[in-house]
């Protein structure tokens, strides 16, 4: 929750008469506090009627706005929109996964400044001045709530993003041991050099923790390959001699057959097989692995 | 020699292992090389492992020099293996369009025992390595 501290633009510079601003904020608050039932309600009701959140039912859009409203008037009285923050943070973690879009949220938060204003158009009708400073109150301090409810839900959905990009980034290169010092790594789709780079460090150090001397690398799934990419696989298979493991590659398309040849690539020092079965089976000879059916359990 | 901390080179039977304990300059890699390659006359060794995973960098003079090393045991009548290389370091090394060349490597100084035929003490230990 605390991991971003800075997400909330600094305070705008108000332009308050300093005369009133003591006693104006306290009374305006009251003033929300009082008729929050009645304000609230109108507000659920303008959320209605401009189709927003129906992602949610009834009930829970009552509780919602309840408790956004309490937040509201809170910041209002206190100026600090750091309690808002964690719960604006807590309601997009919740809402996020209905998908609740950008643009309810922000809506709703305006809708809520309307109603609000309107109210106190209402109640100070009377008196323009004192209107014009009660405005000079509330404005800026409704427009740093709208604010921050905007940035914390989009951090919130960004924070999301991020972590469904590295878990996807994790998963697509994984190193599982099969046997006693055999890894394979089987890639799937387009290995750019983000990828490519990320395949080093895994396997490098998958080499060490596994203690592999022997890694099938299969790139069946793999539709094509650049130079760059190439070449760091070249690379990679290198450095993996150098901590004194073998590698095998197994499952290259005639494409990307093709491809490192036009390009050149130097593959002489790179061992390649066919398919994974025949890495597989290469491998297992290389680290003195026999593998033979038993009796009576195969009925193929 | 260069004093005990940089380098030490521990006899082990007919095995000489020789660990680098940080990262050496040229004339300190030079004296290793020249005190190495003398143990082994010395020692009758069959075989040298030089470990080197306590480097965080390997530079090119480094490994020239480990090249050489390994060539002139050879001549001597020793076979040379390099354990230990960091995953960063392989990786930096082969970037850098460096490498070890013909000579050997494991993963680490038990792997480079066994590459050189037989595991650390007596023979009859010998099968926890089997797979090497």
């Amino acid at each position: 929750m605390t991991e971003r501290p800075d997400t909330t633009p600094p305070p705008p510079p108000l332009p308050r008469s300093p005369v009133n601003e003591e006693e104006l904020l306290p009374q305006l608050v009251s003033h929300l506090r009082e008729h929050r039932t009645k304000l609230r309600q109108e507000w659920a009701a303008r959320i209605q009627g401009a189709g927003l959140l129906h992602a949610m039912t009834p009930q829970e859009m009552a509780a919602e706005t309840t408790s956004v409203y309490d937040n509201y008037v809170e910041v209002l009285e206190t100026g600090s929109v750091e309690a808002l923050q964690r719960y604006a943070r807590d309601l997009s973690e919740r809402i996020i996964p209905r998908g609740v879009e950008t643009h309810e949220v922000v809506g709703i938060v305006l809708l809520l400044r309307d109603v609000l204003a309107r109210s106190l158009f209402e109640k100070y009708q009377r008196d323009f001045a004192l209107l014009n400073r009660v405005l000079d109150a509330y404005e800026p301090a409704a427009n740093r709530i709208a604010n921050t409810v905007a940035v914390s839900f989009v951090d919130e959905r960004e924070r999301v993003i991020r972590q469904q990009q590295d878990s996807i980034r994790e998963l697509s290169t994984p190193v599982l041991p099969v046997r006693e010092r055999l890894l394979i790594l089987p890639m799937i789709g387009v290995l750019d050099s983000e990828r490519a780079r990320q395949l080093t460090e895994q396997l490098l150090t998958g080499i060490r923790t596994h203690r592999a001397k022997v890694v099938v690398i299969d790139i069946t799934g793999v539709p094509a390959v650049d130079e760059t990419v190439a070449n760091h696989l070249v690379r990679t298979v290198d450095a993996s001699r150098l901590m004194g493991a073998s590698v095998i590659i197994t499952g290259l398309s005639p494409d990307i057959a093709q491809t490192l040849v036009t390009i050149g690539v130097d593959l002489s020092k790179m061992d390649t097989i066919g398919d994974l079965q025949g890495g597989l089976e290469e491998a297992e000879r290389l680290l003195g692995f026999s593998v033979t059916r038993g009796d009576g359990t195969g009925t193929m | 020699m260069t004093g005990p901390k940089l380098v030490s080179i521990l006899r082990q039977g007919d095995w000489l292992i020789a660990s680098i304990h940080t990262a050496l300059d040229d004339s300190q890699m030079l004296l290793f090389r020249n005190d190495l390659v003398e143990q082994i006359g010395r020692h009758r060794s069959r075989g040298v492992v030089i470990d080197v995973a306590a480097l965080d960098v390997l530079d090119s003079f480094g490994a020239n020099t480990l090249r050489t090393i390994a060539e002139m045991a050879r001549l001597r009548g020793a076979e040379t293996v390099i354990v230990g290389i960091q995953p960063d370091v392989a990786f930096a090394m082969v970037s850098l369009g460096m490498d070890t060349g013909d000579v050997p490597t494991a993963l680490d100084l038990e792997e480079g025992l066994a590459y050189l035929g037989r595991p650390t003490g007596a023979r009859s230990r010998g099968r926890r390595d089997a797979a090497g």
